[in-house]
């Protein structure tokens, strides 16, 4: 062996070692051990009615998108520890995929193992409107999570949040506190979601009309895409436009962490802003008060909780105990509703 | 070098006005063939970057003076005009780095769809609590060394694996995204390091952290590709394959590194976008790999290979980032925006094959009338 060559292959090892090293090193920091967020869940325990009893034993099958976003993963996380609260409750889930045809798949496959009762979140309502009547004819009642199926045949129960209302209320605020403050001719940013979303365009309806009565008006109106990165550059460029802006309505606390981001980096304190969903750091945030987030309106995804429940007394024939029907009724739209300093601690459970 | 002749003879001047000067025929003949040079090099292969940076920054004049006619009272303010072009740049600076290495993997010959999923992949693993006990520094390692390693794994799929890179990086888009999300278990990591975070909000002298280290990846990835034997390699292989290995170069393992350069750039970018927003999750960087393509080709790389200029990458990235900003001050709608945007890459490459269409037509009449 040649001088050369041994130096090479010294050096070869050394390369080899190093990147070993950093792999081993790498490898070491992809833990992420955290205290578990709290599910959102009603213990069994909590209510004295008949209801949570334990009754007839029940098979939920349960299906959602994967989450890529806290909402979404909120939403599995409380389905699932809702369903262990119960004893009499057996949850089965199925992956729902990357899009609306590896939902139907999957749920095919659920529908045949005949579960008593499902809860899905479908990826679109739209396109899975036959997977939901298909259950529906093969007996199975589905319970709706959030998008609704344009058929009135293929759900059983449909639950989900007031999009329009987050608007609604997140205006309401907004005004109040202008009001308050005795503001003429405010200037209102908005930072919206993902814009080609329906829900997104609900919330900025809501938040337009509920504005508009008053004889106010959204000046400009940036889109991001439920990121915190993506929150970041279109709150940096909503700043750039409006050199002084008195409120701001961004429609996802997510996508809030890079709005807060960029208000600490282009400083600006002049203006209060009011969040969406409900989470668990934008609680904090505002009960501590001490940025500029002053409330934020719900889109809780504590109706996946709810909807298990409901999806059990479904499955049981029992009503819900404190209305006068014998059945669960048909829809239930949540309210939206408003966290500030002054309530955050009752919500703080709520969060996700 | 003649003017220095020219300086020692200080006697001259004074002779100029009595009489003509003395004409120096080998003088005059070296100013001409100069001149020509000058010319030559203006309109052949030597110019054709700086002819397209020139078209470019002509964009650039055009998006401002279209930001001045619309709204005057903002740019009447010269604060807020300075404020402007830093936040234009802030913009521009995470693509802008990710674009120098795409540049470089696609006058390579190649592509890279990966980057954007990179990037997440980068910020995810080095906000991971694990990652951030180690502090800033155990971050930024982390971020490139992901980077990199994912750099690296993309090169040996295409070179040794044989796989187009088309297909190599979009598996290795998705594949990314994946494990992002795996680790991350779906949710936003929010970074605790202030270290991390002020990268976002420092400036010194009054331009953001953030500008400089753009401008860092910038002249780097320049003197790499202009002035170094990697980058005429680059050239190279992106423009023969075939005749690079003959020529004794080692194409296979050239482009391993031009991929792993790529994973590094995007490495660096995702501590820059971390620190934007204070936070990294699987989703994060969505579609940057075509803001970066797009940003490359408008600036003049061709999508072949074997031709490209980081300047004009560069440029590219603030076009981009000043359409943004425009449309913003305005309050019009992103739709429009990403309209204009793609009307911007059409024209761009039209109006560069008709620039050398009709300037090889010039030159080839020229040659015939000489004749």
């Amino acid at each position: 062996m040649t001088e050369h060559s041994r130096d090479l292959s010294r050096r070869r090892l050394l390369f080899g070692g190093a990147a070993v090293g950093a792999g081993v090193l790498l490898a070491g920091c992809t833990s992420n051990e955290t205290e578990p967020i709290a599910a959102q869940t009603k213990g069994a325990d909590a209510a004295a009615s008949g209801n949570a009893a334990p009754g007839q034993k029940v098979v939920i099958g349960f299906s959602a998108p994967a989450a890529d976003h806290g909402w979404l993963a909120a939403i599995t996380t409380n389905a699932k520890a809702q369903a262990d609260a119960y004893s009499d409750v057996e949850f089965k889930t199925v992956e729902a995929g990357a899009d609306a045809a590896a939902q139907r798949a999957a749920l095919s496959t659920l529908i045949s193992q005949k579960p008593n009762v499902i809860v899905m979140l479908p990826h679109d309502g739209k396109e899975l409107n036959a997977a939901g009547l298909e259950a529906m004819k093969a007996g199975i009642p589905v319970v709706n999570l959030d998008r609704a199926f344009p058929d009135a045949l293929a759900y059983r129960l449909q639950i989900k949040g007031d999009n329009y209302g987050m608007g609604v209320a997140a205006a309401h605020f907004i005004i109040d506190q202008l009001k308050a403050k005795g503001v003429s001719n405010p200037i209102i940013g908005e930072i919206a979601g993902t814009d080609s979303l329906e829900l997104t365009q609900e919330r900025s309806k809501g938040f337009a009309d509920t504005l508009a009565q008053n004889g106010l008006k959204v000046n400009n109106r940036r889109p991001a895409e439920f990121t915190a990165d993506s929150g970041q550059q279109a709150a940096t460029s909503l700043f750039q436009a409006l050199p002084k802006i008195d409120a701001i309505w961004n429609h996802d606390d997510d996508q809030g962490i890079g709005v807060l981001a960029a208000v600490n980096q282009a400083n600006r304190k002049e203006f209060f802003m009011v969040g969406g969903a409900g989470s668990k750091k934008a609680m904090e945030d505002i009960q501590a008060d001490n940025t500029v987030l002053k409330a934020t309106v719900t889109y809780s995804p504590s109706m996946a909780s709810s909807a298990i429940s409901l999806a059990r007394l479904i499955a049981q024939g029992k009503g819900m105990s404190d209305l006068v029907e014998l059945q669960v009724p048909k829809e239930i739209i949540l309210a939206s509703e408003t966290i500030t300093k002054e309530n955050a601690s009752n919500y703080l459970k709520l969060g996700f | 070098m003649s003017d220095v002749t020219d300086t020692s003879t200080p006697e001259r001047p004074a002779q100029l006005p009595a009489q003509s000067p003395p004409v120096d025929p080998a003088e005059t003949a070296a100013a001409e063939q100069r001149a020509a040079g000058r010319l030559s090099w203006w309109r052949g292969e030597g110019g054709e970057g700086a002819r397209r940076n020139l078209w470019l920054i002509g964009v650039l004049v055009a998006l401002i003076v279209i930001g001045i006619v619309t709204r005057p009272d903002l740019y009447g303010n010269s604060s807020w005009v300075w404020s402007n072009i830093l936040v234009i740049l802030k913009l521009a600076s995470v693509v802008g780095v990710v674009s120098v290495g795409m540049t470089f993997v696609i006058i390579g010959g190649g592509i890279d769809l990966s980057v954007g999923a990179i990037v997440a992949l980068s910020g995810v693993w080095a906000t991971t609590v694990a990652t951030q006990s180690y502090g800033a520094g155990g971050m930024i390692f982390c971020a490139l060394a992901v980077g990199l390693g994912v750099g690296l794994v993309n090169g040996l799929l295409i070179s040794y694996g044989r796989l187009v890179p088309f297909i190599a990086t979009l598996a290795m888009l998705v594949a990314a995204r994946g494990l992002a999300a795996e680790l991350s278990d779906k949710q936003t990591q929010v970074s605790n390091n202030t270290t991390i975070n002020d990268i976002a909000s420092t400036n010194l002298l009054g331009i953001p952290l953030l500008v400089y280290i753009l401008a860092a990846v910038v002249i780097a990835g320049w003197v790499l590709l202009n002035r170094t034997t990697f980058g005429r390699r680059t050239v190279a292989v992106g423009g023969n394959p075939e005749a690079a290995r003959l020529a004794g170069i080692d194409v296979k393992r050239h482009t391993l590194l031009l991929y792993a350069l790529s994973g590094l750039c995007c490495g660096i970018a995702a501590i820059m976008l971390t620190a934007q927003a204070t936070s990294a999750q699987a989703a994060m960087a969505n579609l940057y790999e075509l803001d970066a393509i797009a940003a490359v080709i408008i600036g003049g790389t061709l999508l072949s290979g074997g031709r490209g200029t980081i300047i004009g990458s560069l440029l590219g990235v603030i076009i981009f980032s000043t359409i943004t900003n425009l449309f913003a001050i305005n309050g019009l709608t992103t739709e429009a925006q990403n309209m204009v945007k793609g009307g911007i890459i059409v024209a761009a490459v039209l109006v560069q094959q008709l620039q050398f269409r009709s300037l090889t037509q010039f030159l080839g009449r020229n040659r015939l009338t000489t004749n």
